[in-house]
């Protein structure tokens, strides 16, 4: 387990005092310095360099951010980074082993639930989510539970498939 | 023995998308994702009023905050001759402002700072005295006397208009008219709408001062046009831009235009000789960058009473906001609104045309569209629609009735555009059937009896994509052409690289179907790269569905001059004359002897060991390709709704589109791209829209007011198609990606209108929100659409 210790953002000159964090992000512990106002989907970005996890819409609207907060899926752009301090916070970067992709991430690129890709981190993490709670969601299910993250290229209809997809994958796997 | 196609990943292969390997990793390259040494952040301070005069600009606290690097203002580019910038459109559009605002999210001032944050709070210590000037958010405010003038800074402009225009016949639709036993009239407005890709806009500009190199990393679907406008407006030598267009969240025509961001943050890092980012906030990115639609058309038809159409007359009013920066590469003022009615015979049409400018925001874009096709074909399916309402006949076999025949192709339209293919008829028949039109008119009717409301609705539309040809479709002089250059390795292998740009549309993928289908090199053995005007042949971009129509028919004939040079290659290595060896896919063989052959690989690695004397070594090559015509894709789109009369919520019940896009490269993605495309048609007909209250404040310049329809909402989608070639098209296909965007928005609102018929009510203005719909039902009155209008203060 490694432990960073990285200066985010404060300029040297502001004189803005800093919080140390540390966020358990994606099995692995990290801590950084920030501002007290510092955005967690900043701190991922640019402080963590996860660039996985997207900003959208800086209003907590289109789910480009989310992110999954001790496993909730949560938008990282409506939180503080401080308030994330000693949490679990999985992204996008988490979802993969060295080996091989989450089911989730097959039956987006297998079912075509992605096209320019920038809603997708977001979608699968709520996906993820979602199946955690729920392993055999129905449509109405899966509608409802991705409808804080918006896309604009594929309406929907093929990211449901995906993420159905995936929960078929999933059940398999565990049926065998 | 030849390959099978759809194994190497050739044309009709759903291949799954290679790009998709990074995207789903979270590896995606997206501007804001880059990080460059020594970068600096800039933020933008936007005007809070739509028309205001500037007495004076303060900067100096903001100079006073730690960490801030530069401050700049509109003085500050007028002193290098900055402050304005040409448009699109042959107009100028303030960078930053110097002598007044003229739309709320005006461009004011920026500042670069260490971090984005250090840049927000200098913003906000920026003082900026205004002195508001009456304001102006319609062009009926636009063109009334006396309205207050927007562009006092142009010589000769004394009014608001920007352009006055008209095409088709006058005379002949006069006579058209004389002649109707019955003339259907039609007024509507199109609603202003934005593009909203998830992803902002944003740029990364690195001068070099050692080497004098600018290199702009950016959110542009169109790289090369952006070199040609820098070189233009930073006077820098094209050699010495590079522009990069990494991978894009989305662009939907939003990220063609140049948007003073862009210029401002170049200018920064020139200024500061360090890389300058500038990433965009959604709230800028909704009011102030290019918007779509806004225009209020009026028209009426000729009718004879058998159904006959005689002719149409129409009239639009648009609203092109404070600077004509329309990214339209068309000779025509209003775009390709004169492609309205092409899949209709109809014997003459006249189109009048008047632009405005108002104190909104800048640029129609064609916002997935053919630059305002998405307005002509509303108002064409509206208007057919009520025509067949007012003759009392069927509104399926009213359009069959005045469909071009297959066997009148290729077919001259009423407003002079060359249409070359399409089974209308059919597409329509596919659809009827699809959707149980004829159980469905009787379902209805049982329906009706209870106190129930179901429609259907029915678009029916071809539309031109794929600008250019170079005779008519120019941007900034530069003709409307594309580009593909192939190096096919010595293993086989190959690198493709385009002048167009990919935002979604998977062009890694499909680009590489399409030499396979020539080469028969396996779709997997072809990388393909764009966006960089360093690597990239010059082209123009995607947008307007040009991508497969031109840049895609340029791979296609690139990879036939590759297989020329091979075929050479192959006769020295099989030893005959070259008119004795003969192609199968992936395959050169001796005619004579066709168990004789050697592969493509074996071509390409000849190339570079094994050339016969006298030819050139290496395979590779690059083909310009300037499209002959538009393409012509046909769809016909049909809604089934149920409205609710004690609320105004209507429920989709059905959707099914058949489209007819030629041949297919990709099934898998095309499908793809007409299921985004219904999903924006369904937005715009149910909840999108951007308005402005009387002061000119932006209404919709946020998520929470700007509805984009979820999951929850969007409708399922039953897909068909109907294959007509396109005859000119090197591998047959047409443009797709805009189509349901198109003629989608229609069907929705044609199918809420059908449940309401009988009430009186002939139109309901976008989006058919449930007040709108219950308040036409409740007074049996049209709704207009029309923004607020300040009577007195």
């Amino acid at each position: 387990m490694t432990s960073l210790n990285e200066e985010v953002f404060p300029d040297q000159a502001s004189n803005v005092p800093v919080r140390k964090v540390t966020i358990r992000i994606n099995g692995e512990n990290r801590s950084a310095n920030v501002e007290p106002r510092l955005l967690l989907a900043h701190l991922i970005r640019q402080g963590f360099n996860l660039t996985g996890t997207h900003t959208g819409c800086d209003t907590s609207n289109c789910g480009a951010c989310t992110v999954l907060f001790d496993g909730q899926p949560i938008k990282s752009c409506a939180m503080l980074a401080v308030q994330a301090d000693g949490h679990d916070v999985m992204t996008v970067e988490g979802l993969a082993t060295a080996s091989e992709l989450h089911p989730i991430q097959e039956g987006f690129k297998d079912e075509h639930g992605l096209q320019c890709g920038f809603c997708t981190p977001g979608m699968m993490l709520t996906a993820k989510a979602l199946l955690d709670e729920n392993p055999d969601p129905t449509e109405d299910e899966i509608r409802w539970a991705l409808s804080g993250n918006l896309c604009r290229c594929t309406g929907y209809q093929n990211i449901v498939k995906s993420v159905m997809w995936a929960a078929r994958k999933i059940n398999n796997q565990a049926a065998n | 023995m030849s390959l099978d196609e759809i194994k190497i990943g050739g044309m009709g292969a759903s291949r799954r998308r290679v790009e998709d390997n990074r995207f789903i990793r979270g590896k995606g390259n997206y501007v804001d994702d880059i990080v460059l040494p020594g970068m600096l952040h800039m933020e933008i301070l936007r005007s809070p009023l739509a028309h205001a005069r500037i007495k004076s600009i303060d900067t100096s606290k903001a100079w006073a905050i730690p960490g801030v690097r530069l401050v700049m203002t509109g003085e500050m580019m007028a002193s290098r001759n900055l402050a304005w910038m040409p448009t699109l459109s042959y107009d100028t559009q303030a960078v930053l402002a110097t002598d007044k605002v003229r739309f709320q999210g005006q461009e004011v001032a920026c500042v670069i700072a260490d971090d984005a944050y250090i840049a927000k709070d200098a913003c906000e210590a920026i003082v900026v005295d205004y002195e508001p000037l009456p304001v102006v958010v319609n062009p009926i405010q636009a063109m009334a006397p006396g309205a207050p003038l927007i562009r006092d800074d142009k010589e000769n402009q004394h009014d608001n208009v920007v352009f006055d225009w008209e095409v088709g016949d006058k005379d002949g639709t006069e006579k058209a008219f004389a002649q109707a036993d019955v003339v259907s009239k039609l007024e509507l407005h199109y609603p202003r709408s934005h593009p909203s890709p998830l992803e902002t806009c944003g740029s990364i500009a690195d001068f070099d001062r050692a080497t004098s190199k600018l290199t702009v990393y950016m959110t542009t679907q169109a790289p090369h046009i952006i070199r040609a406008a820098v070189a233009m407006v930073a006077e820098l030598p094209e050699h010495m831009i590079r522009i990069v267009s990494p991978d894009l969240g989305g662009g939907f025509g939003n990220k063609v235009p140049v948007y003073p961001g862009y210029v401002a943050s170049i200018l920064a890092s020139i200024l500061l000789e360090r890389p300058v980012k500038w990433i965009e906030d959604k709230t800028g990115n909704l009011i102030s960058t290019g918007f779509g639609r806004d225009v209020y058309l009026r028209g009426e038809m000729a009718l004879r009473k058998d159904g006959k159409i005689l002719g149409v007359r129409m009239h639009t009013d648009s609203d092109h906001g404070a600077f004509f920066s329309d990214a339209q590469p068309s000779k025509f003022k209003i775009g390709l609104m004169h492609s309205a009615f092409a899949c209709y015979d109809i014997p003459a049409a006249h189109l009048t045309a008047r632009g405005l400018y108002t104190n909104k925001a800048p640029g129609g874009v064609a916002y997935r569209c053919s630059f305002r096709v998405t307005e002509a074909m509303f108002f064409q399916e509206r208007m057919v629609q009520a025509a067949a309402d007012d003759l009392g006949m069927d509104q399926a076999e009213f359009r069959r009735l005045n469909f071009v025949r297959d066997e009148d192709f290729p077919h001259r339209t009423a407003f002079g555009f060359l249409t070359d293919s399409g089974q209308y008829a059919k597409c329509l028949d596919v659809g009827l059937e699809a959707i149980g039109y004829k159980d469905f008119l009787k379902q209805k009717e049982e329906a009706k009896k209870r106190g129930r409301l179901l429609g259907i609705g029915i678009s029916t539309m071809t539309e031109p994509l794929g600008a250019g040809n170079s005779r008519e479709y120019d941007i900034l002089g530069i003709k409307m052409f594309d580009s593909a250059e192939l190096r096919v390795h010595m293993s086989g292998k190959a690198i493709l690289r385009t002048g167009a740009k990919s935002q979604g549309q998977g062009h890694e993928t499909t680009w590489a179907q399409i030499v396979a289908h020539e080469l028969g090199i396996p779709a997997d053995d072809i990388t393909v790269e764009e966006g960089d005007t360093d690597t990239a042949p010059f082209g123009m971009g995607t947008y307007a569905s040009r991508s497969t129509p031109v840049a895609g028919a340029a791979v296609a004939m690139v990879s036939r001059k590759i297989r020329a040079k091979a075929r050479k290659l192959a006769a020295h290595l099989l030893e005959v004359s070259e008119e004795d060896v003969e192609w199968e896919l992936g395959r050169f063989y001796v005619r004579s002897s066709p168990d004789r052959g050697v592969t493509i690989q074996d071509c390409a690695n000849a190339a570079y060991s094994n050339m016969p004397d006298g030819l050139e070594p290496g395979l590779e090559n690059t083909a310009y390709y300037d499209p002959p015509n538009l393409t012509w894709p046909f769809a016909c789109y049909i809604a089934t709704v149920e409205v609710d009369p004690e609320t105004g919520v209507w429920d989709v019940l059905n959707v099914v589109a058949v489209d007819d896009c030629g041949v297919r490269i990709n099934p898998m993605i095309v499908e793809g791209q007409i299921m985004g495309g219904l999903t924006e048609a369904y937005a715009m007909a149910s909840m999108q829209f951007i308005t402005f209250d009387a002061e000119g404040n932006c209404v919709g310049s946020n998520y929470m007011d700007y509805l984009l329809p979820t999951a929850w909402e969007t409708p399922g989608f039953e897909l068909h198609e109907v294959v007509t070639p396109c005859p000119h098209h090197p591998i047959g296909a047409k443009g797709i990606g805009e189509c349901a965007t198109v003629g989608g928005p229609a069907a929705f609102v044609n199918a809420v209108m059908d449940a309401l018929k009988g009430t009186g009510v002939r139109n309901i203005d976008m989006p058919l929100l449930p007040d709108r719909v219950y308040e036409a039902f409740t007074t049996r009155r049209d709704i207009s659409g029309m923004p607020p209008v300040k009577t007195e203060d």
